[in-house]
């Protein structure tokens, strides 16, 4: 499958002699992998950045000329003052708004892919309305709500806020695990006397869990790095994303990096072990 | 199978196959109780905060004195006539952004499905893994890159690249940061795994032996990419192209931090309105309209390219 279009492009118009035009055909047969290394660069050239940067001591506050190398902001992470306050804030904000979302996206999951009951279409759309609205118009219709209700923004409204828009990857992320289900496995279960309560805790749960993990994971990676919204409706509270707002302004330390390279290397070693356990299943299986 | 994975095969979603079995004979009432909490929360959270927001921007008053709900459609006039610039510039960036990211997700997508064999779910990682780190730190290290001695700006100078963008005017002659570039730059990365992951999952439904005999039947390949590959995937396009326009368009993390104040995008200006001026009314106006117009769009859009799947 690999090869087939690079070899069947080629029915040797120059056989024998592969110099002439030979770098240029090499090119055009392999422009679309080409196309997705420099793509992979493009994307992972940021990241070196962060990572390298994370290793600078830089001479004033701004940390965008390379000065000498330090570990220094990796020995003292919290020696900016309240960015740790807010890192710990935006994790237990997290973790709230992720099990919360969670719970809820899940029941409506199982609603949308298990029955079928009038009103469906309207909840489809009530689900993809806020993942189709930008940002801004999501926080600040949020705030005017908040306003005329006379609410104090703060931690409370920040954690509403995510919920809501976690809510809806949760359904999805779930619904297409439901969809992706083998009806006949709970059939088998039933067909062997297994009741309804018992066929969805040992086949159907089990079955949709790594969709909910995968949910878990998605809801809480948006919330953790949600800027637009949460500046909205955080009033003087200040999470991580805010934190870094405000210190792009005024030039940013070292450690920011060190928190962003943290986040990347801890997100892939989770994914990486995910992977590992699932393929190791699969091959028992 | 990975968070990634999952991620492309619900936004290419199609419909659950069997929606009906299984559940024959349960209670009506079941999946009105499962969906109850959650889309409670919708309403009172995203919905009743719109038609707030609606209100809000039919309103007169300042802060001290308080609003009054007049109906006051002029707030939405004065809005467009003063602020249309930075609505165009919202939309042809996030186009822009949108059209980059086709561009160059398109082959990572393509390699992924058909090339990539037992790399496929590594590959998978490596796509959604630059995104891992905050959004707006991967942001501002553009800003570095992009800074006006760095690498990647001394070659663009050194082969004119700088001078012939500066023509259509999206650099000036030499420097990148703080122009349209930038901002586009920017905007396209942070949105490409919404288009990649989509793509991925268009093209990874479809069956390569279509191409193969494509080939059979003495097609070029450019023909059977586009009269075979480029439909099979329209609905990745589709689904793509609203996860990249919408987002990029509402955006204003790119423009504040790569970009220039008096070049702003429409978000930058409902940021100002809320915070520095506190013109609720306007700023709830532009807020409204910005959500029509991409309502409006997306409609148009999706009419367009027809695709159902997506809902």
């Amino acid at each position: 499958m690999a090869t087939t279009t690079a070899t069947r492009k080629a029915p040797a118009p120059h056989v024998g002699s592969r110099r002439p035009g030979g770098p240029v055909r090499w090119i055009r047969s392999h422009i679309v992998p080409l196309g997705a290394a420099t793509a992979l660069i493009y994307m992972f050239l940021p990241i070196f950045v962060v990572v390298v940067f994370s290793f600078n001591r830089p001479n004033g506050r701004y940390n965008d000329k390379w000065v000498r190398f330090s570990t220094n902001a990796w020995q003292h992470p919290c020696a900016v003052s309240g960015m740790c306050k807010g890192l710990k804030l935006s994790l237990e904000i997290g973790l709230i708004a992720t099990v919360v979302s969670v719970i809820l996206g899940t029941l409506v999951a199982f609603a949308l892919g298990r029955y079928r009951f009038r009103g469906r279409a309207a909840t489809n759309l009530l689900i993809f309305m806020p993942m189709a609205t930008p940002e801004v118009v999501m926080g600040s219709s949020l705030l005017a709500l908040f306003v005329t209700l006379r609410v104090n923004t703060g931690t409370v409204t920040i954690l509403i806020a995510h919920i809501m828009f976690c809510l809806s990857f949760v359904v999805v992320t779930v619904k297409a695990r439901i969809a992706a289900l083998d009806p006949r496995l709970e059939q088998a279960a039933m067909d062997l006397y297994a009741n309804e309560r018992v066929t969805f805790w040992k086949i159907t749960f089990p079955l949709v869990l790594p969709g909910i993990v995968a949910a878990a994971l998605l809801a809480f990676s948006l919330s953790f790095d949600d800027f637009i919204i949460t500046y909205f409706n955080s009033g003087s509270t200040v999470t991580f994303p805010i934190f870094v707002w405000g210190a792009a302004d005024h030039g940013t330390p070292p450690q920011i990096n060190v928190v962003g390279a943290t986040m990347f290397f801890v997100s892939l070693s989770i994914v990486i072990v995910g992977q590992m356990a699932s393929s190791r299943r699969r091959k028992k299986a | 199978m990975s968070g990634g994975a999952l991620l492309a095969e619900a936004l290419g979603e199609q419909k659950p196959h069997s929606t009906d079995s299984g559940s024959v004979g349960r209670r009506k009432l079941t999946p009105y109780l499962l969906l109850l909490p959650g889309l409670l929360w919708l309403a009172i959270f995203f919905i009743a905060p719109t038609i707030s927001l609606a209100q809000n921007s039919l309103q007169q008053g300042n802060l001290i004195d308080g609003f009054q709900f007049t109906f006051h459609i002029g707030n939405y006039t004065s809005a467009l006539s003063t602020y249309w610039p930075q609505f165009l510039r919202s939309f042809i960036y996030a186009g822009l952004a949108t059209v980059f990211c086709i561009l160059i997700g398109y082959p990572l997508a393509y390699t992924i499905a058909f090339r990539a064999g037992r790399f496929k779910n590594a590959m998978l990682v490596l796509v959604i893994a630059p995104f891992f780190t905050s959004f707006l730190i991967r942001t501002l290290a553009w800003q570095t890159i992009l800074a006006d001695n760095s690498v990647v700006v001394r070659v663009m100078r050194d082969l004119h690249l700088t001078n012939l963008l500066a023509i259509v005017g999206l650099t000036e002659p030499t420097r990148v940061l703080n122009t349209p570039l930038a901002v586009v730059a920017g905007l396209t990365y942070n949105f490409l795994p919404f288009m990649t992951l989509p793509l991925y999952a268009s093209l990874d439904r479809m069956d390569p032996r279509l191409i193969e005999a494509a080939q059979d039947l003495y097609s070029s390949p450019w023909t059977g990419f586009r009269k075979i590959t480029w439909p099979l995937s329209l609905p990745g396009v589709v689904a793509g192209t609203l996860l990249t326009f919408i987002p990029a368009a509402g955006d204003y993390i790119n423009s504040r931090l790569l970009g220039v104040p008096n070049q702003a995008m429409i978000g930058e200006v409902i940021d100002l309105k809320y915070f520095s001026e506190l013109d609720y009314p306007t700023a709830s106006a532009l807020s409204f309209t910005l959500l029509i117009a991409i309502l409006v769009l997306v409609t148009l859009y999706v009419r367009r390219a027809g695709t159902e799947e997506l809902v």
